[in-house]
């Protein structure tokens, strides 16, 4: 039995220790957000946060996760009252099948926890090991400019550790 | 109080004439000097100021004669030769030679212009930057005439007349014959100018003293082109002809001393860019010894399946060896097969035993495959970093897919037998990124998954399951100077990958 910390909740997961964060988010938790993409940490397409450093969730076995803080892109804000980034991505359209999304807005946020007034080039190079086969690379970076303006106003303090807190 | 000592002229007229031992209590807790009369040193003035006065004279003598020693004139600019002046065969021939040099590798910032320098190389002595070696005629080499080009790469002198850092290996291109040095002056001359001034060197005193660099030299540098040995054959003479010159294999793979030189014990391995460069005489850590097949192999395609995969520093060398001819690769393995020696009959055999072992299938820990089944057969016994490998590390590393593309078995690999945890170390942190638009092995990137305790435990079970030699030490340093940057560390996409695009530091990956 592992105890885990997903968005400020606690989950305890009778699974073995070998399994994928991401097989444990989305059969186990039903945390649908994550995507499995390559299954080898080379898509982004199931990037999640772990103690603030995005990861592949479809790499990182369990076993490593005790006393970590995992947050998903469900723990950036619900749909009611979607946090900055999410908030950012859907004013800018920047989704077209979505796959890529979740992946993205967590590595977007790992950046922006680091460096709230990051430049294009921080963003780019940042957004780089996460792959989008649409093509919407523009939308997203216009919409990671945007989230940092909002995180930046008064009305939106920076998301934190989710709704958890 | 000591420094004020240091200045009163009085403490070495006192020491000069053997007379300070009385008066030196009562010189330590105060401020102030004592009355002079307590040291007794004032018996005989008038010889004394004689032998300061001749001590100065030699002071002023041995600075004089340094620096006229040191000293080199500029050489007289020149126009920028048209680039139709020089023989396209010529010019395509210093490419090859250029490549083989790893110019680029020093010379080009990653994403920027080529050969306009300005790449931070991390020394003992401070941040030293490449310099811009396009031929724009103000920033670049554009006003150096073949005299000026051929004084830096055989004596490392500018052609102002300034020394040159000998992180510039000129120790190694001094060996380069006439020829070679026009072929690449043509290569370098016939490049696009770039106006691009390199960043200011951050050395501090005394080092930031050129001239000293000349006294360097005097130690450690031996000027001239290479002279072939009439004991080896052709073929060996041309391999440590580019091994020893051009290629500057040395220069990462001998152990350096104090000063920064490499010592006498060649190729016995040494540290560069934040990894450990192994040994390739008879103290090489592969568990499979390396022959000619495999070394020209590995030269050729950057990974071989017995051995492992060319990353860090190596891999930009193995896309610059993609310029040389096969008869010339086939005389630097014929040469690196001299000095690697023939490996000891035991070593074979252990190395027969473990390949069978891993062809076999058994690839859970070949090099101790009893001990690993053991550990598998009670989980509840592993111990945390054997249960990290397991699931993080073994279903790639395990899976029997093959190189270049599959996981090494960690058996097979040189790593973990290395001398320290450092390039376990630093693959396990960033991986093996992926090359832009080509086809390359990769590996992902663990810093953000393992904290520095499960490193620790993942890199101690990687060491005594799988490498030879005892547990690794300081592995806790080195991993909080590899995550901190204290200790650069240079990531670069294995081969097959654009030069221009490499990444520089663990900065850059993710």
């Amino acid at each position: 039995m592992m105890k885990l910390d997903i968005n400020g909740a606690q989950h305890e997961i009778d699974e073995d220790p070998d399994t994928p964060l991401l097989y444990v988010l989305r059969n186990n938790l039903a945390l649908n957000g994550a995507k499995y993409g390559c299954g080898l940490g080379q898509c982004g397409a199931c990037t999640v946060l772990v103690d603030g450093e995005a990861v592949f969730s479809c790499l990182i076995p369990i076993l490593l996760l005790e006393s970590k803080r995992v947050t998903t892109v469900e723990g950036l804000g619900t749909i009611e009252n979607p946090g900055p980034l999410q908030r950012a991505f859907i004013e800018e359209q920047a989704a077209q099948c979505g796959y890529c999304i979740p992946g993205m807005m967590m590595r977007a946020q790992a950046l922006l926890q680091k460096n709230a007034r990051p430049s294009d080039a921080d963003i780019r190079k940042a957004l780089a090991p996460n792959l989008c086969r649409c093509g919407t690379h523009v939308r997203i970076l216009r919409a990671v400019r945007r989230a940092v303006a909002l995180m930046q106003s008064a009305s939106m303090a920076p998301a934190g550790e989710g709704r958890g807190q | 109080m000591v420094l004020l000592i240091c200045l009163d002229p009085r403490y070495y007229l006192a020491r000069q004439t053997g007379k300070l031992t009385r008066g030196m209590g009562t010189l330590q807790p105060r401020w102030g000097l004592p009355p002079c009369r307590q040291w007794d040193c004032q018996s005989k003035p008038m010889a004394i100021i004689r032998i300061i006065a001749a001590l100065a004279i030699v002071c002023v003598v041995v600075v004089a004669a340094f620096v006229a020693f040191a000293w080199r004139s500029p050489i007289d600019p020149i126009n920028r030769p048209d680039t139709t002046a020089f023989d396209p065969a010529l010019v395509a021939r210093g490419a090859q030679l250029a490549s083989a040099g790893n110019c680029m590798t020093c010379h080009t910032l990653p994403g920027g212009r080529a050969f306009a320098g300005g790449v931070a190389v991390a020394t003992p002595v401070g941040i030293l930057h490449s310099t811009n070696i396009t031929p724009d005629a103000d920033t670049g080499i554009g006003a150096w005439s073949p005299a000026a080009f051929t004084r830096a790469m055989r004596e490392g002198v500018d052609r102002a007349g300034r020394h040159l850092y000998p992180a510039f290996p000129y120790d190694h291109f001094t060996l380069l014959d006439d020829d070679d040095l026009a072929a690449l002056y043509a290569f370098l001359m016939t490049r696009e100018p770039v106006r691009a001034t390199s960043p200011v060197n951050e050395v501090t005193f005394p080092f930031n003293q050129r001239l000293l660099i000349a006294g360097w030299k005097l130690l450690f540098l031996r000027p001239g082109p290479y002279k072939a040995d009439p004991a080896h054959t052709a073929s060996w003479n041309r391999g440590a002809y580019l091994v020893e010159g051009l290629a500057h294999c040395g220069a990462c793979h001998t152990p350096r001393n104090l000063l920064g030189a490499e010592t006498k014990s060649a190729f016995a391995g040494g540290d560069t860019e934040g990894w450990s460069a192994y040994a390739l005489n008879s103290a090489s850590p592969a568990p499979v010894p390396w022959d000619s097949d495999a070394l020209h192999f590995y030269l050729r395609n950057g990974w071989h399946g017995d051995h492992g995969i060319a990353r860090g520093p190596m891999a930009p060398v193995i896309n610059n060896l993609d310029a040389i001819s096969d008869a010339d690769l086939g005389a630097v393995v014929g040469y690196f097969a001299d000095i690697l020696g023939k490996p000891t009959e035991e070593r074979r055999q252990a190395a027969r035993a473990l390949l069978e072992r891993v062809r076999a299938g058994d690839q859970s820990g070949a090099a101790k495959s009893a001990k690993t089944a053991a550990q598998a057969a009670s989980a509840d016994e592993q111990t945390p970093g054997a249960r990290i490998y397991q699931s993080a590390c073994a279903p790639c590393h395990e899976s029997g897919r093959p190189l270049p593309f599959g996981g090494i078995n960690l058996a097979l690999s040189t790593g973990p037998s290395g001398p320290n945890a450092r390039n376990v170390l630093n693959v396990v942190l960033w991986g093996l990124p992926a090359a832009n638009g080509e086809r390359a092995p990769i590996m992902p990137a663990f810093a953000g998954s393992l904290n520095d305790q499960q490193l620790t435990e993942l890199l101690n079970f990687v060491r005594a399951q799988f490498g030879t030699g005892s547990p690794w030490t300081g592995i806790e340093n080195d991993i909080r100077e590899a995550r901190s940057g204290r200790r650069p560390v240079m990531i670069s996409p294995a081969h097959g990958s654009d030069a221009a695009s490499a990444i520089a530091s663990q900065g850059d990956t993710q």
